[in-house]
């Protein structure tokens, strides 16, 4: 009898191990890019968790826990707030509450531009990749302890 | 006119889940249907006639833009939906654990 | 000054509480009492900076309004902060001890902070789509903290409450939609700006009453009370206060009021609609309440009477009602608070919170029961507590405007209230104590200190209303009278 907690079948499984890591990378490229194309901090950030989740998905929980561990996903969604709530405390040297305080800002197309937008899409993107990762592993992990009584 | 009206029908049909359904994650998914209507709304009051996306492209010309402000609203509230609706499932689940059932006829202690 | 801060402290001292929490031993309870006391402090300033400076608006990020969004601090906005902050500096000082009973101290102070950001956030935001990204924080995280316990009724509770909380905010949202569609802006001033120029027929009534029915939700007005009865006794004691006593109020009256007076401009429909709600939500409270045992929803019970009477002077529309109305507000803050704590007092000693099974706490608990007593004086209406000068404007206030129905249907109201109050402090308090009882102690240190805060500004609020609370409220009133030239004082006040 397979033993449900394991993950899925082996054609799930290899498929996984050859594009997490691209899912990965796509997210990264959403967050890095938002202030040029749609995308962003919320939608970039769920992107990296559903990464995540689907290494949970498909190889269990163990396995997806013992990559990013929960202590670490409260962390860095602690981290990430707080990151957030400090780039808009430097606003306070340009003198205002969340003001843009860099350099370059409104160069249209290039990268490296647009202030304080990039950073602030970063921290948001740790914060919202790892609270959603948290609630899964919270709803998983619990579903899974019930059903051993 | 009648994307409207039919924005606000689909926002009766998740309210009529919600009222009438009798178990619990059929309550929920009602709770979806009624924000995805009520998003759904915002979006289309930004649409303006002949209008293409509001994003600037260096090759091409663009004269009219839809109304960008809703898109950045909604995406706000899409998170919020999100949220609210973890939390809601999180209580369904330990509700099922202390109750033993989905229903929501059976889930009455407090009364009165 | 710079106004977020008001936002800022609690968001910082929420997260920073969440990290450390776990690792640290005693940081979370002191983050969270020096949040507190920082921005009390901070609201207390700002009455001053309002008496000195006249109306103040920041810009957030510099970028200006109506492009911008921008914080606004006026008379009413001053009023609210004072409340709100005073009460949750003495509910975290209480809960330093009482939620040594629950597991994981530190996951309450995150919630607590977070919802006390969205509440600040609510009051001091002059722009409408922001002020529902605060009043959702606030509310998920109240959703959150009244199953925190998660016993079976806690869970069941907070189901209820969360579902109609969220269809009420999906009210409001459609709301801020359709008037987004028709003035193409988001600013609350703007917005009164532009709804007075053109004429917009029907559509400002409609988002009336899409507003109504989403902040009447938030506020427990009669038709939309149902999920308060379940979801206050199921919180903890300290998040039962703050519900009652600030949430409903901050979330629910003070936007329904700004929104219905400074951008809408109250009109004779709206002003029937608002004194028609408040009678009905006090003869309903009361009479529902009259009938239970259990101590905390029959305090919830009361909370919706006493909504009933607040609605009822702020929808009169006259100063005196006005006066009456925000005068009650604050008053049911510090006595509703009170009472809510002495009742988690009682829990955290006797472990019962049937009033049957009580009796004769007096003589074990002599502060719970004096400040019981006090508290029950004051809502009760009793002189010389703030409760009965209070009440006493408003049955004034309708009285002198004309509507004898709705003056006598306080009274009786305010009667009934006796009585209730009456009982349980009978059945709690006085009489020969209950054998199950015996070795019950008073509370300790900090819970003791946090009930005889509040139930000195009962007696405090009673005697100094007229030289010092009068102009206090009065400017809160002015700027609610103001009506439309709200937008006016805001477009001056920009730099």
């Amino acid at each position: 009898m397979r033993s449900d907690e394991k993950g899925m079948t082996l054609i799930v499984k290899t498929i996984t191990r050859l594009t997490v890591g691209l899912i990965l990378l796509y997210g990264i490229y959403i967050v890095l890019h938002g202030h040029l194309s749609p995308g962003g901090g919320f939608a970039g950030g769920v992107i990296i968790a559903l990464s995540f989740i689907n290494l949970m998905l498909a190889f269990g929980k163990e396995t997806a826990l013992k990559k990013l561990s929960e202590a670490w996903v409260s962390t860095i969604e602690s981290f990430g707030a707080l990151m957030f709530l400090t780039i808009a405390l430097l606003g306070f040297t340009g003198g205002y509450f969340f003001f843009n305080f860099f350099l370059n800002k409104g160069k249209p197309f290039t990268l490296f531009s647009a202030g304080i937008i990039p950073l602030c899409n970063i921290a948001i993107s740790l914060e919202v990749g790892a609270g959603l990762f948290a609630i899964f592993a919270v709803l998983a992990l619990y579903n899974g302890s019930r059903k051993k009584e | 006119m009648s994307v409207y009206i039919l924005c606000l029908v689909l926002f009766c049909v998740g309210l009529h889940c919600v009222l009438r359904k009798r178990n619990i994650i059929k309550i929920i998914i009602g709770l979806g249907i009624i924000e995805y209507a009520v998003n759904l709304f915002f979006v289309l009051t930004g649409y303006r006639a002949q209008g293409r996306a509001p994003i600037l492209a260096r090759d091409q010309e663009i004269l009219n833009m839809v109304d960008p402000l809703p898109q950045a609203l909604v995406l706000t509230s899409i998170v919020i939906g999100l949220a609210v609706t973890a939390l809601i499932v999180a209580i369904a689940i330990r509700i099922y654990e202390k109750y033993g059932t989905f229903d929501i006829t059976q889930i009455r202690r407090l009364r009165g | 000054m710079t106004l977020p801060i008001f936002v800022i402290i609690p968001l910082g001292a929420a997260f920073l509480i969440s990290l450390l929490g776990k690792r640290v031993k005693y940081v979370a309870d002191i983050l969270a009492n020096l949040g507190a006391l920082s921005l009390f402090t901070f609201s207390l300033y700002s009455i001053v900076s309002i008496s000195t400076k006249g109306v103040i608006v920041y810009k957030m990020g510099g970028w200006m309004p109506p492009i911008g969004i921008a914080m606004v601090l006026d008379g009413l906005t001053v009023f609210m902060l004072v409340t709100v902050n005073l009460v949750s500096l003495v509910v975290t000082l209480y809960s330093v001890n009482y939620m040594q009973k629950y597991t994981d101290k530190w996951k309450f102070y995150t919630l607590f902070m977070l919802m006390l950001a969205g509440m600040n956030g609510v009051v001091i935001t002059g722009d409408l789509f922001n002020l529902f990204v605060f009043l959702e924080i606030a509310s998920i995280a109240s959703y959150a903290l009244v199953a925190f316990g998660t016993e079976a009724e806690e869970l069941e509770a907070s189901f209820k409450y969360a579902v109609m909380g969220s269809v009420a905010s999906t009210f409001v949202l459609l709301g801020i939609a359709i008037l987004y569609s028709y003035t193409s802006t988001l600013n609350m001033a703007d917005m009164s700006l532009t709804l007075s120029r053109g004429a917009s027929g029907y559509l400002v009534n409609f988002v009336a009453v899409l507003f109504l029915m989403g902040f009447g939700l938030k506020a427990a007005l009669v038709p939309f009370h149902a999920w308060l009865p379940d979801a206050h006794p199921s919180a903890p004691a300290p998040i039962s206060a703050m519900l009652s006593g600030v949430l409903i109020k901050s979330l629910g009256v003070y936007a329904l009021a700004r929104v219905l007076y400074n951008v809408f401009g109250m009109n004779i429909v709206f002003s029937n609609i608002l004194m028609f709600l408040g009678a009905l939500s006090m003869m309903v409270g009361v009479l529902l309440a009259i009938a239970q045992f259990d101590l905390k929803r029959l305090l919830a019970y009361h909370s919706i009477s006493q909504i009933g009477y607040v609605v009822l002077g702020l929808g009169l529309g006259t100063p005196l009602g006005i006066l009456g109305g925000l005068f009650h507000l604050f008053n049911h803050s510090i006595f509703k608070s009170l009472l809510f704590l002495n009742s988690g007092a009682v829990e955290y000693a006797a472990g019962t919170r049937d009033l049957n099974s009580m009796g004769g706490l007096n003589q074990k608990m002599p502060v719970t029961g004096a400040t019981s007593f006090i508290a029950s004086m004051a809502i009760a209406g009793i002189p010389p507590f703030n409760g009965f000068f209070s009440k006493l404007i408003i049955i004034f206030a309708a009285a002198e405007a004309g509507r004898m129905g709705y003056a006598f249907s306080a009274v009786v109201a305010s009667i009934l209230t006796l009585a209730s109050f009456m009982k349980v402090q009978k059945l709690a308090f006085f009489g020969t104590l209950n054998e199950s009882l015996e070795k019950i102690k008073e509370v300790p240190l900090l819970m003791r200190l946090s009930m005889i805060i509040l139930a000195l500004i009962c007696v405090a609020g009673g005697l100094l209303i007229v030289p010092f609370f009068r102009t206090f409220l009065q400017s809160a009133v002015d700027t609610l009278l103001s009506g439309k030239s709200y937008a006016d004082a805001v477009f001056g006040a920009i730099k």
